[in-house]
C-alpha cells in the first residue's frame, strides 16, 4: 500500500480518515520533547501558567536528537520510548495538541484520551535514526535549551516516514498485530 | 614489564567509540540480512531493510546509527606484565569518551545522579570494568548502550532446585515485557551464576560475542538454539509489528555459584548492538 502524504497542522479534520496501521509520509512542523520537557510543561500547567508553546493541532516527537555535523540540519534522530511519556499526555491532548511520533505501545488512558480528542499517535521505526534525520530539513532549539538533547527543537520534516500507531478512533496497531498472532 | 602510555588507552577508547557509534558490527548486520532472507511478513521484510539501509548510510556518512549513544561502557583487559605509564587510567578512559563524543557530534546523554540529573555534556563518565589477566597486552572492548533497551533488563534470584524451563520462562517473559519498546529485533545477553551483580556484569559481557556463535559448553549452546527458537515463535518481530524475527541472537555466559543460589541476568540489546574492541 502506497504512503500517505499529510501535512501539519494535524488538525481532527487531517487524521479523521487515518487508520492504525496506515504508512504516512508527514511534511511540516515538529517539535521534539522527551521526559523532562514533559515534566517541566506539566509543572508549568498545574501552576497555571501560560505554556510557551502553541501546541494546538502541533505534533510532538519523541525524541532526543544527536547533535548536527556542520552542513547537516541535524544528527541521528530517531524515536523513544513513548510509554515514558504516557502520564503526561491525555493532559496535552485535552489542551488541543494535533498528534504525537514516538515508538512502543501506549497506556490505556492514552488511548482513550485520543479516541476522546480525536487525535493521533504515530510510531517511527527506533534504530534508523540517520535515515530518518535525512528527512529532516532544519531544526533548532526553541525551548528549554539549557536541557541539551532534551531541549524541545522545532523541526521542519519532509516526507518523515511513521505507522499510524492509535487512529483517532482508538484502534491500536499493536492489538491488531497480536489478534493476527492468535 | 612492558610499559603503555594511558595517553594510547585514550586514543583508543576515542577512536573505537567512533567505531562503534558509526559501523555495526559486522555480525549484527550478517544476522539482519539472514533474517530479511527468511522474513515473509512483509511489513517486519520492510523494517529490516530500512535498519540495514541505516546502518549503510551511518557508516558512509559518519552519522550515529541510533540517536541514542548510548552510555559507553568499556572493558579493559590488562595483561599483569604491562606497566601503565602517564597518568590515570580512569581519566584517559573518560578523556577519550569525551573527545569521541564532541568531535563525532555524537548524543550527550549522560546525567549526574541518578536523583540529580544535570547533564554532564561530555557523555562521560562511562561504566569501567578491569580485569587483570595474563600477559602483556591490553585489550579493549567499548560498547555504548542504549536505554530504551537498558530499562527493559532484569535480573532474577532462582533457587538452585529451579529448572532450565523456569529460567526460560522467565527469559521469555523478559522478552514480552519488553515487547516493541526495545527496538526488537534484539539480541540478548544472558549472565547465569556468580552472585547478585557478576550476573548482571556477565549479561552484559555475553553481548560482546558475536551474534550467531555459540557458547562452546554444550548445554549452554543448547539452552541458547531453544531460547532464540521459542522467543522467534512469539511474532513479536521488528518494532513489534508481527514476524519471525524477534531476536537476533541469545549469548548465555555461565559461570560457578554457591549452593544456595542460581542468579540469572537478561540484559536486552536491541538491533543497534554496537561495540569495537582494539588490542594494545
Amino acid at each position: 500500500m502506497k504512503p500517505v502524504k499529510i501535512k501539519t497542522p494535524l488538525t481532527k479534520q487531517a487524521v479523521a480518515f487515518l487508520r492504525a496501521g496506515d504508512e504516512v509520509l508527514l511534511s511540516g512542523t515538529i517539535f521534539t520533547a522527551r521526559d523532562i520537557a514533559h515534566k517541566r510543561l506539566h509543572d508549568m500547567i498545574a501552576k497555571g501558567h501560560p505554556i510557551p508553546l502553541k501546541l494546538t493541532d502541533a505534533v510532538i516527537y519523541y525524541a532526543g536528537p544527536a547533535p548536527a555535523r556542520p552542513g547537516r540540519a541535524i544528527g541521528s534522530c530517531g524515536p523513544t520510548t513513548s510509554s515514558r511519556m504516557d502520564s503526561f499526555t491525555p493532559e496535552l491532548l485535552r489542551l488541543g495538541l494535533g498528534g504525537m511520533i514516538g515508538k512502543g505501545g501506549r497506556s490505556p488512558e492514552v488511548r482513550a484520551a485520543i479516541k476522546k480528542y480525536r487525535r493521533i499517535y504515530f510510531i517511527a521505526i527506533g534504530g534508523i535514526g540517520a535515515l530518518l534525520a535525512e528527512r529532516v530539513i532544519s531544526a533548532k532549539p526553541v525551548l528549554f535549551s539549557d536541557l541539551g538533547p532534551e531541549a524541545i527543537y522545532k523541526m521542519e520534516v519532509v516526507d518523515f516516514p511513521i505507522i499510524v500507531g492509535i487512529d483517532s478512533k482508538g484502534n491500536d496497531i499493536y492489538d491488531q498485530a497480536r489478534r493476527k498472532k492468535k | 614489564m612492558r610499559e603503555i602510555n594511558v595517553s594510547k588507552i585514550k586514543d583508543a577508547v576515542a577512536e573505537l567509540c567512533l567505531k562503534a557509534n558509526f559501523e555495526l558490527r559486522r555480525d549484527v548486520l550478517k544476522s539482519l540480512k539472514t533474517a530479511v532472507a527468511k522474513e515473509k511478513n512483509p511489513r517486519a521484510k520492510n523494517i529490516l531493510k530500512a535498519i540495514i539501509d541505516n546502518a549503510r548510510l551511518a557508516r558512509t556518512k559518519r552519522i550515529a546509527i541510533c540517536q541514542d549513544t548510548g552510555m559507553v561502557i568499556v572493558h579493559l583487559e590488562i595483561g599483569q606484565n604491562v606497566a601503565l605509564r602517564g597518568g590515570a587510567l580512569k581519566g584517559a578512559v573518560n578523556a577519550g569518551v569525551a573527545e569521541a563524543y564532541r568531535k563525532g557530534y555524537l548524543r550527550k546523554s549522560i546525567v549526574s545522579g541518578a536523583l540529580f540529573r544535570e547533564n554532564t555534556k561530555t557523555n562521560t563518565p562511562a561504566v569501567i570494568y578491569v580485569d587483570i589477566v595474563d600477559g602483556n597486552n591490553v585489550k579493549i572492548s567499548v560498547s555504548p548502550k542504549g536505554f530504551g533497551s537498558e530499562n527493559k533488563s532484569a535480573i532474577k534470584m532462582f533457587k538452585p532446585t529451579d529448572s532450565a524451563d523456569e529460567i526460560k520462562e522467565f527469559v521469555i517473559d523478559v522478552v514480552k515485557k519488553a515487547g516493541p519498546d526495545a527496538c526488537p529485533p534484539m539480541v540478548l545477553g544472558i549472565g547465569m551464576g556468580g552472585t547478585f551483580e557478576r550476573c548482571a556484569y556477565l549479561a552484559k559481557k555475553a553481548l560482546l560475542r558475536p551474534v550467531g556463535k555459540r557458547s562452546r559448553q554444550r548445554h549452554i549452546a543448547r539452552l541458547e538454539t531453544e531460547l532464540e527458537r521459542a522467543i522467534n515463535s512469539l511474532g513479536i518481530g521488528p518494532m513489534g509489528l508481527g514476524g519471525k524475527t524477534t531476536v537476533l541472537g541469545v549469548n548465555v555466559l555461565e559461570e560457578p555459584t554457591h549452593i544456595a543460589g542460581l542468579p540469572v541476568a537478561v540484559n536486552v540489546s536491541c538491533h543497534a548492538t554496537r561495540s569495537a574492541e582494539k588490542t594494545l
